[in-house]
């Protein structure tokens, strides 16, 4: 494993178990299945922001599953509920940047205000220079104060090259230069950070359009992936989010950030369950160095590991 | 949603009997569909159900008025309880002798350095004298942000790079304040998890070096089922004396807010309602409430039309209105203005009882016309736009050749413009403002 990935992804991890889904765990294990225990699982998956319908559908298609198998037992119910949610996550088909090596790899990140693009970015350079590969930024949040500043610092600690226009400029006109620049310096993937938008500011999404389409133009099949971060914290919200964006810019995954905290993402089950997006890293920390590529299984086995408890 | 709830309900009181007066099975049906509703706005768990509790107690058995529907009745109910548990609004406390500190605490991202600089431009305009403060040592860059809000909005900024602790620079900063004639001093500080030991403790001692009069915890308005738990622990360690909800521009229903005045008590101050140094509002209780039972579309809708349409503007078109001078150059203005506003067909959506049309209507047709009615509008005369009484068939000939269209959508166009103009007429002398109210489900 080329970084701590696994501690990071385990300890965080860990403070669900105690939490949520600890107390799911602990309470499937114990006794036979009751009219009770579909309550509680109900009760539960709601509590980690799976939102009601997911839940509903979840619980609904379990329970059927359970009454064919003639499944009695409260904790082959957790075996099952971790299969089936194991498979609504993993979207079939879809891995990060796939296909044979291109000269130049371009990744948009679009997301809401305050929910970690730029930390987000620098994980994600932090990943490709971990691959040896030559990467470049672009600061494309021009509005925000000092969001440009803020990426500054980080390509600076990473030792990372920036292009970046005056604060309150153009962002197409930063996409044009860098997607430019990034095939004259012939590095490997060039990565472009954009301003945070509330999904219902209609002139703000047609804006993250036109920087899509200044990258597509520059270089046929750029951006290569658009990505959405979602805040792990984000509730319901999180479905609307991932709708709108996807309209306006077609995303292509999902980073799901601040995993580190006490919330657990789950708005990602309704949000994949509809959209079929897939879920590509996870962030853990506020370090560079804080992110681990997302794996289904690992994600909703480690939301039911007892080990340690 | 809002107006799916109540549909919802009306389907449930529909079938049921006991009119006059709510039975428990009427209740308890209706209650369903507004606990789903509450889990929906992100209000926690554990929150829906004393709340649900406490509605089904006030409604069971309650007379319902005359003038209401059993389905409006348990709405109002729900509504007023909404209200109640909300709390009133309050003002920040700047009883006692200045410099008052105020501090901001809160998860990343939440939008404390925003809200620090939205609040400093507030207590300025009323007559304060704000010092703010950048006490994020942490998060790259975060100094600086202060530092350009503060130069934007020329209000002093107190910093002192991101190597000394932050309690230290808060310290440094009231001492400043006092010696400066400063009369109040915003902390803004890093972003944290609560759950991080090593940063919660800095808070601590933040507090027990400043003496804050107001500690104030800032909340995404997105923030799911967990909102609870970061404000319990942010309360335990420093205790709370109010709560700011951010981000209230976007759809999202802030059920957050519920949660967290439910659990702690805290009296929620105000809302962040945007990203520009003014967009700040005092918390108004009824307003969230009905956002929270979904009826925030509405308000999006209305908010939109604000920011979209300027005031001055507005007052211009309602005069010529009034004098029936209204030309196809303000039907012009009126469109470009309405296109501020986004696309028709999201438009329509948030228009109560309006959403089932929207499907009936083929995606962008609405935009193409009115894109179509633009161009035979730059095609014509500035006289003939003054005055389109005067286009006769050559002119209608000239102009579908200018704008690539028929004569008779230019014709089309025309009717539509006179059927406005009398609509407008009878509006303006009163006559048709009900009917015109009427159409648009007001």
């Amino acid at each position: 494993m080329i970084f701590k990935r696994p501690d990071k992804l385990r300890n965080s991890l860990t403070r669900t178990r105690q939490s949520v889904f600890g107390r799911l765990a602990g309470l499937l294990t114990q006794t036979e299945l009751t009219e009770e225990t579909w309550e509680e699982l109900e009760a539960l998956l709601i509590q980690a922001d799976v939102g009601v319908e997911t839940t509903v559908a979840l619980v609904s298609s379990l329970r059927e599953r359970a009454a064919r198998e003639h499944i009695r037992q409260a904790d082959r119910v957790q075996a099952l509920l971790q299969e089936e949610m194991t498979a609504l996550l993993n979207v079939p088909g879809r891995s990060y940047l796939p296909g044979e090596k291109r000269p130049l790899s371009v990744v948009l990140v679009v997301g809401v205000n305050g929910s970690g693009k730029t930390t987000g970015i620098a994980k994600l350079a932090r990943y490709h220079q971990l691959r040896g590969e030559r990467v470049l930024l672009a600061a494309g949040d021009t509005f925000r104060a000092a969001a440009i500043d803020q990426l500054k610092v980080w390509a600076d600690r990473l030792g990372i090259e920036l292009i970046a226009h005056q604060a309150g400029g153009d962002p197409g006109a930063v996409v044009f230069d860098a997607v430019g620049a990034a095939l004259s310096r012939r590095v490997d993937v060039l990565i472009v950070d954009t301003a945070g938008r509330l999904h219902t500011k209609h002139n703000l999404m047609q804006e993250l359009r036109k920087i899509h389409s200044v990258a597509s133009r520059q270089l046929p099949g750029a951006p290569h992936e658009t990505l959405l971060v979602l805040d792990a914290t984000t509730g319901q919200n999180g479905l609307a989010q991932a709708r709108t964006f996807g309209e306006a810019v077609d995303v292509t995954g999902l980073f799901l950030a601040k995993l580190d905290g006490t919330a657990k993402g789950g708005i990602v089950f309704s949000v994949v369950r509809e959209l079929k997006l897939p879920i590509f890293f996870v962030g853990t920390g506020e370090q560079a160095e804080d992110v681990a590529e997302f794996r289904a299984s690992e994600f909703v086995e480690g939301l039911f590991d007892q080990g340690g408890l | 949603m809002f107006d799916n709830l109540s549909n919802k309900l009306q389907d449930i009181f529909k079938k049921l009997s006991g009119k006059g007066r709510l039975s428990e099975a009427d209740v308890d049906a209706a209650l369903r569909e507004v606990r789903l509703a509450l889990l929906e706005a992100d209000v926690n768990f554990r929150v829906v159900k004393e709340f649900v509790a406490r509605v089904r107690e006030r409604a069971i058995g309650a007379d319902v008025m005359k003038s209401l529907s059993p389905a409006q009745m348990v709405i109002k109910i729900v509504h007023e309880e909404l209200i109640t548990t909300l709390g009133q609004p309050r003002q920040l406390d700047l009883s006692g002798n200045p410099p008052h500190v105020v501090m901001l605490a809160g998860l990343q991202g939440s939008g404390k350095t925003t809200m620090a600089a939205k609040l400093a431009l507030r207590l300025r305009q009323s007559g304060q004298r704000p010092l703010l403060v950048a006490a994020d040592t942490h998060r790259p860059a975060a100094i600086t942000q202060l530092e350009v809000l503060g130069r934007q909005l020329d209000i002093t900024v107190h910093s002192e790079g991101d190597k000394v602790p932050p309690p230290r620079i808060c310290a440094n900063a009231v001492d400043r304040a006092r010696k400066g004639g400063y009369t109040v001093v915003l902390l803004d500080t890093a972003g944290r998890l609560h759950i991080d030991e090593e940063m919660m403790q800095e808070l601590e001692e933040v507090v027990r070096l400043t003496k804050p009069g107001e500690v104030l915890l800032v909340v995404d308005a997105m923030t799911g089922q967990d909102a609870v738990r970061v404000a319990e622990e942010f309360h335990r360690r420093v205790p709370l004396t109010g709560l700011i909800l951010t981000k209230v521009d976007g759809d999202a229903r802030g059920g957050a807010a519920l949660s967290i005045r439910s659990v702690t008590g805290v009296p929620i101050l105000f809302l962040g309602t945007g990203e520009k140094t003014d967009a700040v509002e005092a918390f108004q209780p009824d307003r969230l409430a009905s956002r929270i039972l979904g009826m925030g579309d509405m308000l999006t809708l209305i908010e939109r039309a604000e920011a979209a349409f300027d005031q001055q503007q507005a007052q211009k078109m309602e005069q010529k209105l009034r004098t029936a001078t209204f030309d196809l150059e303000d039907f012009l203005e009126q469109m470009q203005q309405l296109k501020k506003m986004g696309p028709l067909q999201q438009i329509l959506e948030m228009v109560p009882g309006f959403s089932s049309i929207k499907d009936q209507v083929p995606e962008d047709t609405t935009e193409k016309q009115m894109k179509r009615s633009e161009a035979i509008i730059r095609s014509m005369t500035p006289a003939e736009r003054r005055d389109p009484r005067i286009i006769d068939g050559s002119r209608k000939r000239r102009i579908a050749r200018g704008s690539g269209v028929s004569v008779i959508e230019i014709n089309q166009l025309l009717n539509q413009f006179r059927q406005m103009q009398r609509m407008m007429k009878q509006a303006s002398t009163g006559r048709g403002a009900s009917s015109l109210m009427g159409r648009f489900g007001l």
